[in-house]
């Protein structure tokens, strides 16, 4: 760079040269840096921008013309919403029903596990007993169990119970229309508890030990220390578990597929969805607006809550 | 209007039962665990008042132990995982060795079938390409966009834009890239934004996901598109708590951007880097929206998941749904230990 300074100046210019030659390459530097940061952010949000748009595009246009021609030519219309969500025909998606089945699937679902969890994690961190440790060891190597391994053997135990030897342990669950609801919780509570107990004893573990030891001497039975100091500490964390299991369950296709079925009583709007994916997969008018309606929910308690969210993210995967 | 509320009366009714069941089962927990040791207390302070008035000998104190408290905090859960987890996976690696039907032993019949049957071969290398190619890049691309909106101006918005894909279910991810992937005849107008591209950069529009093994590699994009942002969040949190003395010290050496990349920020954020990397890949292990809402597993994308769930639920061979389940469960195990052995490292380093 300063090969070409006369010899004399050398000293003055080098450094005078070199600055600017940095200052050059770090604004450079950083100009490269925001480019590719909005290439990639750009990438990453316009095909849910694309989609967004398409839903309020009135069916002709959607199925002729590319999204982007609604800059130039704008038609919007709320016919598609309307449709998907009410409509008469059985094709149309009738996701209001579907939704409801969501938000009944939804609820319990994060409910149980949550307080068993609670519950469970106080155990294991402040109550000592015999064999506390491996039992943890034991819950927390539950979670590489892909629940794939407990699909068929569930399945059959909620139709046609357990028998060993021809005595029957456990009657089959006998369950239809919208008893069949409480399948699907169990089924949600049972593969959530491994991680949900891990990520709360990990909050619950860290609390100070003095605290504890105070409320001990003061008399304080475990009931009461977990109701009254235990549970008002953790909040955040019971929040994070919360969120996570919220849009777990909520966007779950597997579990639901087969616990709830396909039937209109019972199935979210997830397994619909991929319904109309596989049968109608052209009518875009559809699964456009069908794919918001199915977004919406949990992007609005991810985005109101999101800093809960990642502080359970960052427990949950970094200290472990 | 096809919405009737009376059809979903019945659905409240369960879910009120839902909920009034959660309130006993919890609320009876609760109330049991605290009556016990007041009834317990009670007796005792009647003992003693009896025996300080008889004058007899105090009697030995009757305190439930600790081991009481801990039955009852960890029966629900401890009973959950037994029924729901332990003994299904444990029957399902039995079932793993007998027919379709569950009757008979068939030994390692269908673990060969897994490795002889060309269309199940081809899902075990496709999942193969998943696993590798998800992680390294949903890695890269969150660690590269942590890095450069690091400290950046509307850093929190930046990052939001990445992270949004985590909250859309995979269904819904499927269909906004399907949407993407559309196709239309070469005369008409593309509605899908690739094809479009490539229509305006002067190539045939194609039926995207048709081809094999294109067609894997853009069902990747969308994992990728998904996981990117948890990436970004955990390398991000690893990157601002390397301690800023290092940071400054390195910059007063002259050290450029691009040394202190590979000198400090790799280094010092190798954990986080790991357990971003086993997250991932256990996740794309396991992946089954995506294939069955894109291409339901034609055209030569099936993955393991995605067989599982046909050959146990849609053809009814058990037998060879539980080997693939078990063989997935085998997938995961060396990742888990590679993590474990790390995290040991770790903590004898630190």
């Amino acid at each position: 760079m300063t090969t070409t300074t006369p010899p004399a100046a050398v000293g003055a210019q080098q450094n005078d040269g070199s600055t600017r030659a940095s200052r050059v390459r770090k604004r450079l530097n950083s100009r490269t840096a925001t480019v590719v940061a909005i290439v990639i952010a750009v990438v990453w949000t316009i095909p849910t921008f694309g989609l967004f748009i398409s839903s309020f595009r009135p069916e002709a246009e959607l199925k002729t013309t590319g999204w982007w021609t609604a800059f130039t030519d704008p038609q919007f219309t709320l016919k598609n919403y309307q449709d998907v969500l009410f409509g008469q025909s059985a094709s149309s998606g009738q996701l209001a029903n579907y939704f409801v089945n969501s938000l009944v699937i939804t609820l319990p679902s994060v409910l149980f596990p949550l307080a068993f969890a609670a519950l469970a994690a106080y155990a294991l961190a402040w109550i000592n007993f015999r064999g506390r440790d491996w039992l943890y060891i034991g819950i927390f190597a539950l979670q590489i169990v892909p629940l794939q391994m407990a699909l068929v053997p569930l399945l059959s135990f909620f139709s046609r119970g357990v028998s060993l030897g021809g005595i029957t342990l456990m009657p089959a669950w006998n369950l239809d229309g919208a008893q069949n609801f409480a399948q699907v919780w169990f089924a949600h509570t049972c593969f959530a508890l491994p991680f949900a107990v891990f990520l709360l004893h990990n909050f619950i573990s860290q609390l100070p030990k003095d605290l504890m030891e105070a409320a001990r001497v003061d008399g304080a039975t475990h009931p009461k220390i977990f109701r009254t100091i235990v549970l008002p500490l953790v909040a955040p964390a019971l929040a994070a578990f919360a969120i996570f299991q919220f849009l777990w369950v909520w966007n779950d296709l597997l579990v639901a597929l087969i616990f709830a079925g396909g039937s209109e009583v019972t199935a979210p709007l997830t397994v619909r969805l991929a319904e109309l994916a596989g049968t109608r997969g052209n009518e875009w008018q559809r699964l456009t607006a069908g794919a918001f309606v199915s977004i919406v929910v949990p992007l609005i308690v991810f985005l109101s809550l999101q800093r809960y969210f990642v502080r359970g993210l960052l427990a949950g995967s970094v200290k472990g | 209007m096809n919405f009737d509320f009376a059809d979903q009366a019945p659905k409240m009714m369960m879910l009120l039962w839902g909920l009034v069941a959660f309130a006993v089962v919890v609320g009876g927990l609760l109330f049991v665990l605290d009556a016990v040791p007041s009834y317990f207390a009670r007796r005792r302070e009647a003992q003693l008042v009896a025996a300080s008035a008889s004058g007899a000998p105090l009697p030995r104190r009757t305190k439930p132990r600790e081991g009481f408290f801990a039955l009852f905090f960890l029966l629900p859960t401890v009973l959950l995982l037994l029924i729901g987890l332990v003994v299904p996976a444990l029957r399902t690696t039995l079932l793993s060795f007998m027919d379709g039907g569950s009757q008979n032993w068939v030994g390692l019949d269908n673990y060969r079938w897994m490795f002889a049957d060309d269309a199940i071969v081809r899902v075990l290398l496709n999942t193969l390409v998943w696993v590798t190619l998800v992680p390294l890049a949903a890695t890269a691309i969150g660690l590269i966009y942590a890095v450069l909106v690091d400290k950046a101006r509307l850093e929190s918005v930046a990052k939001s834009l990445i992270f949004m894909p985590m909250a859309i279910s995979f269904v819904g991810a499927s269909i906004i890239w399907r949407f993407v992937y559309a196709y239309r005849g070469e005369d008409q107008d593309q509605i899908g934004l690739l094809n479009q591209i490539v229509v305006s950069l002067g190539g045939e529009p194609r039926q995207w996901l048709l081809d094999s093994p294109l067609n894997t590699l853009l069902l990747i994009v969308i994992m990728v598109w998904i996981q990117a942002g948890f990436a970004m969040v955990v390398l991000s949190a690893a990157i601002k708590s390397i301690p800023a003395d290092i940071v400054e010290a390195a910059r007063l050496d002259g050290v450029n951007p691009w040394q202190m990349f590979w000198q400090i920020t790799m280094p010092s954020i190798r954990p986080a880097l790991i357990v971003v990397v086993v997250t991932i890949s256990i996740a794309t292990l396991k992946v089954f929206d995506i294939v069955r809402t894109t291409t339901n597993g034609n055209y030569d994308t099936s993955v393991i998941a995605n067989e599982m769930y046909n050959q146990a639920f849609r053809y009814g061979q058990n037998g060879q749904g539980s080997a693939l389940a078990v063989f997935l469960f085998i997938l995961v195990v060396p990742i888990v230990i590679f993590q474990i052995r790390n995290l040991r490292q770790q903590r004898r380093e630190g």
